[in-house]
């Protein structure tokens, strides 16, 4: 369903993102992993349209995306959320969500009602109301999700939706994911919370340094070696099984 | 309030306000319900595009002195009648409207930057007014006066104030229900997403420029209505009532006053203006102080007020005290 090919993003003499390159084949969920700063939100602003890669193309269903404009994206169904919530803090829930349903819907009634049945599928039918400055960070989190669904996808873009939540909410959230993936929406994730990246992907890459180094089932690239060495520094993986034979 | 309950209130409202003239019968304190609903006009055509879309703008005059231009100008220079200039009028508003933000947006100037350069662009027309022929220079254009009272609908010109307060109270009607459709639309929804959060607006789904250009162009064409009117009301046009600071101020102070991006703020925020004007006038008048001017410096003085304790204005104070009411209705 999306094919990312060699995707090249500099800011300035920074290379954010190395020719990196992925593949979404539809009704999975993918998810990519990395050590902070690796480039994932870059890659996945570049995917969305927010920024303009300086070398490689993004192919979704078939036809090149790379130089559209993210509203254009969103309507051929790739939609993202985004790391750092970006909630619309004056509406309230329900409006906020609305506006996602309304990239569909012409109808402000038929938006208002699509709002409601989204905010019962991601757990927030209490908050419907309240204004979305209000809401706490799980809060704010499921909103973002919310608010994406809404707008009737077929591959969503998760940036870490699962950060800053307690163990409880992120099963939570990791119920209402696969529940999204249930109802034939393709993901793919970024994600720091290794429980919900083994519980939930299909296939996992790793992002270091703006390259991809590894991809796999998520319980191998655990225990990869490259992986390891990329979050923990040169030389781990081995100090690893060492210790792990001294035990 | 339920639905039912806001349309009686309403149509009550404008049944009260088409009886107005039957009770104020003083020349003053007609003239007073005419400015009011007047400036009412003018911010609500601000609060389209800065309460409503985010997008602050300090020289909405310059949309104003257009459309009060080509309507002095199609009927003094080129006799038409003032019935026809009104769409000319108000397109040329659209299209000035249309040029700035084109500008604007495209270059994704926002905040400070677009507030500037509406500014410049009000001083711009200022000038060029002052120095061009057709709009006679810095003397201004006058219509000529006719108080036929058999010519008064056809000649949009009235003996007394009543003419101007319907024709005045039917643009209130008309800005109203623009407000009213952009709170219950799916372009209100996008524009109001857009003032939030532009970024998280585009992701969306939402053409962020398109749906700035739909609402300067709605914006332009509500404030050259405006235009129009003042125009027929006072009969002259210059330079500096058209594009000086004076309408462009006026213009944002009323909604800001009123509550922003809400239906009923710049119209609120216009009775306010005005009370609290003619109010200094009587108060310094009666002290002997003789300033013209001095309720521009209360007017200032309000702004800042506002802006430091009541951002969302006298609406928002209000809604403050209805939320309770409104949550119990949902649970």
């Amino acid at each position: 369903m999306l094919e990312v090919r060699g995707i090249t993003k500099r800011f300035g003499g920074l290379t954010a993102v190395n020719g990196a390159g992925l593949t979404v084949p539809e009704g999975r969920i993918v998810s990519l992993i990395g050590p902070n700063g690796a480039g994932k939100t870059t890659l996945f602003a570049t995917i969305a349209g927010f920024l303009k890669p300086d070398g490689g193309s993004v192919m979704f269903k078939g036809s090149d995306i790379t130089a559209l404009a993210p509203h254009a994206i969103c309507r051929r169904g790739l939609v993202r959320t985004f790391q750092v919530v970006q909630p619309f803090a004056n509406l309230t829930v329900r409006e906020n969500i609305a506006v996602g349903a309304h990239a569909r819907l012409a109808s402000r009634r038929q938006a208002l009602d699509r709002a409601a049945e989204v905010a019962e599928r991601v757990g927030m039918m209490r908050q419907i109301d309240q204004p979305a400055a209000d809401l706490t960070v799980a809060g704010r989190k499921r909103l973002e999700l919310a608010r994406a669904l809404a707008t009737g996808p077929s591959l969503l873009l998760l940036d870490e939706v699962m950060a800053g939540l307690n163990a409880t909410e992120v099963e939570d959230i990791v119920r209402v994911v696969r529940g999204i993936r249930e109802s034939g929406v393709t993901i793919l994730l970024i994600e720091h919370v290794m429980q919900a990246v083994m519980s939930l992907s299909d296939h996992t890459y790793v992002l270091n340094n703006g390259a991809i180094i590894a991809d796999g089932p998520p319980r191998a690239m655990a225990e990869d070696p490259r992986v390891i060495e990329a979050y923990l520094g040169h030389g781990a993986s081995e100090r690893l099984a060492a210790g792990g034979k001294r035990a | 309030m339920r639905a039912g309950q806001r349309t009686a209130v309403a149509l009550g409202a404008l049944a009260a306000m088409l009886a107005m003239p039957l009770v104020v019968t003083s020349g003053f304190w007609m003239d007073f319900l005419i400015l009011t609903l007047f400036v009412g006009v003018l911010g609500q055509g601000w609060n389209i595009l800065g309460g409503y879309g985010g997008q602050l703008s300090f020289g909405h005059a310059v949309f104003f002195g257009t459309g009060a231009y080509v309507q002095a100008i199609l009927q003094t220079q080129y006799g038409w009648n003032p019935w026809l200039a009104i769409t000319p009028a108000v397109l040329a508003g659209v299209l000035v409207g249309a040029f700035i933000g084109y500008l604007s947006f495209r270059y994704g100037l926002r905040g400070s930057y677009f507030a500037l350069i509406t500014l410049a662009f009000a001083e711009a027309f200022r000038v060029l007014a002052t120095s061009i022929e057709i709009t006679e220079g810095g003397q201004g254009i006058y219509l000529r006066l006719n108080r036929d009272p058999d010519q008064a609908i056809t000649m949009l010109q009235f003996a007394s104030g009543v003419g101007y307060y319907y024709m005045i109270l039917a643009l209130t009607v008309v800005a109203l229900l623009v407000a009213w459709w952009i709170e219950h639309s799916r372009f209100g929804a996008q524009l109001m997403a857009v003032r939030e959060n532009e970024d998280a607006a585009e992701a969306l789904g939402i053409d962020a420029f398109a749906v700035k250009m739909r609402a300067i162009c709605i914006s332009a064409a509500l404030t050259a209505s405006a235009g129009v009117f003042y125009v027929q009301k006072f009969l002259l046009m210059d330079p500096f009532i058209a594009f000086g600071p004076g309408k462009s101020v006026e213009a944002l102070v009323a909604p800001i006053i009123g509550g922003m991006g809400t239906i009923f703020g710049p119209l609120l925020g216009s009775i306010v203006l005005h009370g609290v004007g003619e109010l200094t006038k009587a108060l310094t008048a009666a002290a002997g102080i003789d300033h013209p001017g001095l309720d521009l410096v209360i007017y200032g003085i309000l702004l800042v007020l506002m802006l430091a304790f009541l951002p969302s204005g006298l609406m928002g104070l209000l809604r403050r005290r209805a939320r309770p009411a409104r949550s119990a209705e949902h649970a």
